[in-house]
């Protein structure tokens, strides 16, 4: 029962703030948020050894039901989700959005669907969740984005609409293939789709992954992103680069690889191999982007490419740096993207040719970006490290062919993804400041939501303890 | 079937009613409280109605408990429609009462297509139906696209209609029974060419009722030359009662026949999504848009045909509801605009936002986005298909459609929200006007939601 405060808690403050037309709704998005962590670590705390979940009927004839299930994977997830959005809150209190209340009260209605999507246990409400996760996004970039952002978000949209679509057909598909006709329990929808003869869960297969290679994205699938994260307002940009890329990689490790065993086995090394090229290719084009959010967007690409290659590798301890890296990703991005957001607003620009000495006029927002910067080429002591050690570890020893090839292949994407994380620090808080243009250190606010990020990344950095134990049941579930 | 008599005396009441009522107003109060009465004769019937189907005027008719829920609530649909519309029926001519009364006769005709046992009532029930429709198209005199879709549609219907006897006369030829219920004794390994004949004559003369592609034609010049909200009637109820017919006699008559006409028809369903949603984004006209998505819909409703299970039934009744609230809704917007061009609606979310919302929940659910009626009703048919088996190329297809009508349902979002503008109306948005559509919108949340509440026990 208490699972379900996750979800329903921001969905009603959503609802309250879409209604209200008073200022509450900063208030509302921060206090419910600060409900859904406390919550989310107290399941933290059961979850750590036994799921926590909960089931309720909800449409008889189609055999559907509302249920949730907390385990440690999903609790990780859901603390992620709520840890990022209380930092967006926080640190966007002072700054002035137009229509408030339609701009929090949709973060709150993606956030609640982000949520539901990591917890749901049958198939028909993760769709709904990974739709309602959608919509609210959808609004909040075409209202409150930059340039050209109706076309943007509207391709964004189509996009993933499209692979939503091909995931119902794979859903309708498993679902009637179940032993009562219509069961969508993932129990149930594991056990139809792993008895599938191998030929048909090879298509099924797709059905299912073009879903959610186009929502991490994978190569070729992406080509949505870099615009979209570009366009979006900042907080929206968190919303779809910490957490929406993540529901990809969960939902390839809870609905694609146990779903259909024999077909991701099949496809592993096609998967892999568009994984690595991607990796190699974005990590490229972020060497030559100027301006600050397409460089992290490609970077994310980069990224998120590893974490895709290694979960097809089907190593246990690569699955369980994926698990690990999902959190670490999470939280480094989202310190990247707050950095990002302080340096436009303070200057006016985020192209990296007219940016420089930020160290000499905002000395500790260098520091963090510094900090963060490490953290997201993976350098000892910060979170990223562990994550990214296991991840190499995983596909070193996976059975794949070319195992190493790719280790190797993927090896490179990180020495570039040093180069040009390097470039940017050196260009944007060293060299020559910026004389016309001055801007002030830190607020309060800012403050704190950036303390928060590096202390997450130096703690996980040195104890990652409890982020490896959590997941650690998990894998040993996956098949 | 107290309803199909009813019908037919409100009707005739509704016409006096006209000669007695000067004033327009009143006119149509008392056609919504009529309804009001009709919509109480349909719950009456089902909640003193048998369980085993019952066999009225010496086995003509049969009803069933589907049929009798499924008139109950598109009498339901008929109601909110003329909530919803009624100030703006009367608005179209002068003849308000004979318009609610033609309406009542069509109500009468889809009481006798979902409940036909013997070919001859399909015959007058399509009759019934059709002809007040033909009225209705050309009820703007003064227009001449209103005459021009009036008079296409008379010379089509027609003509199908010759089509449609031709067809049931041919199995009576081969068959000497005008009986539903007996068809059955039609065998795929001696089907006699005769029946397959009239077999497809009358599966074409469906597809024109229902504007299925290539017997769609008429669809988009009688829909744009109608006045708007016998539109929003012809594209929802009327078409859904034409829908019932038709699986009626496919699925009781010739389910056993599946090989020979599914493949005909999973065809048909294909062109029809394609032509649908293709032509519907080349649209510059709300309203025309609309007629392109009716044909698009009706592809998607093809689905309850081509798959001969029970949950076709089910999800035929789903769409139907689903899809008539959305489409009614959605032209209760369009006849306050005062140009139904995309750019007409924009910027309508800085000046009307209630309205805009509540567009936007009509669109939603058309372009099947989950949690409204539209998902649902389109899962039911898409699951039917899958149990049928052997189509899955169609529900991928049809998805991949549903994914190109988000493109043109959006186009209306992205103008009302994202666009700057000033959307101008021709009608006064009054507060009972947003309490009637936030109730539309509640059902369309509703049945997205827990759409069992509208299947009753089928």
């Amino acid at each position: 029962m208490i699972v379900t405060l996750l979800i329903v808690v921001p969905l009603l403050a959503g609802i309250f703030s879409l209604l209200a037309k008073n200022n509450t709704a900063k208030g509302t998005a921060i206090v419910s948020t600060i409900v859904t962590l406390v919550v989310g670590a107290l399941i933290g705390v059961e979850a750590y050894t036994t799921p926590l979940s909960w089931s309720i009927d909800w449409i008889p004839t189609l055999g559907t039901k509302v249920s949730f299930v907390a385990d440690g994977m999903s609790t990780m997830l859901s603390l992620l989700v709520s840890i990022v959005m209380l930092v967006v809150y926080i640190s966007n209190l002072n700054k002035k959005v137009e229509n408030e209340g339609s701009f929090y009260g949709l973060m709150l209605l993606s956030q609640a669907g982000i949520t539901g999507v990591f917890l749901a246990s049958d198939a028909l409400l993760f769709y709904f969740f990974w739709e309602l996760a959608l919509i609210p996004v959808y609004f909040l970039c075409s209202q409150w984005g930059g340039e050209n952002r109706i076309k943007v978000t509207f391709k964004f949209f189509i996009y993933t609409f499209v692979g939503s679509l091909m995931l119902l057909a794979a859903i309708i598909y498993l679902a009637t293939s179940t032993p009562g006709g219509s069961s969508f329990a993932w129990n149930d929808i594991v056990r139809a789709g792993s008895s599938l003869p191998a030929a048909e869960q090879q298509w099924v297969f797709w059905l299912i992954f073009i879903a959610f290679a186009i929502k991490m994205p994978i190569f070729p699938f992406h080509t949505w992103q870099p615009d979209a994260y570009e366009t979006s307002p900042t907080p929206v940009t968190i919303v779809l680069s910490a957490l929406m890329v993540k529901m990809g990689l969960f939902a390839v490790l809870r609905w694609l690889l146990p779903v259909v065993p024999a077909g991701a086995e099949f496809w592993s090394e096609t998967v892999i191999i568009l994984s690595v090229i991607g990796i190699i290719y974005a990590s490229l084009l972020a060497i030559v982007q100027t301006d600050l959010k397409r460089l992290i967007a490609y970077s994310s690409i980069a990224h998120m490419g590893l974490m895709s290659a290694v979960a097809f590798a089907n190593t246990e301890v690569g699955m369980h740096g994926v698990m690990v890296q999902m959190f670490n990703h999470g939280i480094n991005i989202t310190g990247m993207w707050l950095i990002v957001s302080m340096v436009e607003q303070r200057w006016g620009t985020r192209d990296m040719r007219e940016l420089g000495g930020m160290a000499s006029t905002a000395p500790r927002m260098a520091i963090a970006m510094v900090v963060i910067a490490l953290a997201n080429i993976a350098l000892p002591l910060t979170n990223g490290f562990i994550g990214e050690f296991m991840l190499f570890n995983g596909l070193f020893s996976s059975e794949v062919a070319c195992g190493t090839t790719y280790m190797i292949l993927a090896g490179l994407g990180i020495i570039l993804g040093a180069v040009y994380t390097l470039n940017m620090v050196q260009r944007t808080a060293y060299g020559d400041a910026i004389a016309t243009k001055q801007g002030g250190d830190l607020t309060r606010n800012e403050y704190i939501g950036l303390a928060v990020i590096i202390a997450i990344i130096i703690f996980l950095g040195v104890y990652p303890k409890p982020l490896l134990e959590m997941t650690s049941g998990m894998v040993s579930m996956m098949p | 079937m107290k309803a199909i008599i009813a019908a037919t005396i409100l009707g005739i009441v509704m016409m006096f009613a006209g000669l007695f009522v000067k004033e327009k107003k009143s006119v149509v109060t008392i056609a919504t409280l009529l309804l009001l009465v009709l919509f109480g004769v349909n719950i009456y019937d089902i909640s003193f109605a048998e369980n085993a189907p019952q066999s009225l005027f010496n086995n003509l008719l049969r009803v069933d408990s589907y049929a009798l829920w499924f008139n109950m609530m598109m009498t339901g649909c008929t109601f909110l429609y003329v909530l919803l519309l009624g100030k703006h029926i009367r608005q179209v001519g002068n003849h308000v009462a004979e318009y609610f009364a033609l309406i009542f006769f069509i109500l009468c005709g889809i009481y006798l297509i979902s409940t036909y046992n013997n070919l001859l009532m399909l015959f007058i029930g399509i009759e019934i139906m059709s002809i007040p429709q033909y009225i209705l198209a050309g009820s703007d005199k003064q227009n001449m696209k209103s005459n021009e879709a009036s008079l296409k549609y008379f010379l089509m219907g027609a003509f199908t209609t010759g089509i449609l006897l031709m067809g049931i006369t041919l199995l009576y030829g081969a068959t000497g029974t005008f009986y539903i219920t007996n068809f059955t004794f039609l065998q795929t390994a001696s089907l006699n060419p005769l029946a397959l004949a009239g077999i497809l004559f009358i599966l074409v003369a469906f597809a024109f009722k229902i504007s299925a592609a290539p017997m769609h034609l008429w669809t988009p010049d009688v829909y744009d030359g109608s006045p708007a909200p016998f539109t929003a009637f012809m594209a929802t109820v009327v078409k859904a009662g034409a829908f019932v017919g038709f699986l009626r006699l496919f699925h009781i008559s010739f389910g056993t026949l599946g090989e020979h006409w599914m493949l005909v028809v999973a065809i048909i369903t294909a062109a029809t999504l394609l032509v649908g949603n293709i032509t519907a984004v080349y649209q510059q006209s709300v309203k025309r848009m609309l007629a392109y998505s009716s044909i698009a819909q009706a592809g998607f409703m093809l689905f309850a045909v081509v798959s001969v299970n029970a949950t076709a039934w089910q999800g035929m009744i789903i769409y139907a509801i689903a899809y008539s609230v959305a489409t009614i809704g959605m032209f209760s917007v369009l006849v306050k605009m005062k140009d139904y061009t995309y750019d007409g609606f924009n910027g309508l979310a800085k000046k009307q936002p209630a309205l805009a919302f509540f567009t936007t929940i009509f669109l939603l659910s058309l372009a099947g986005i989950p949690l409204t009626g539209g998902f649902m009703a389109k899962y039911f048919v898409l699951t039917a298909a899958v149990e049928q088996g052997n189509l899955m190329w169609l529900v991928i297809f049809a998805l991949l459609m549903a994914a190109v009508s988000v493109y043109y349902y959006f186009r209306v979002i992205m103008a009302m929200y994202f666009k700057t503008g000033d959307a101008e109306l021709r009608a006064e948005v009054t507060s009972t006007d947003r309490l009637l559509m936030g109730i539309t919108c509640v059902i369309i949340i509703l049945l997205g939601v827990v759409p069992h509440l509208f299947m009753g026990n089928l």
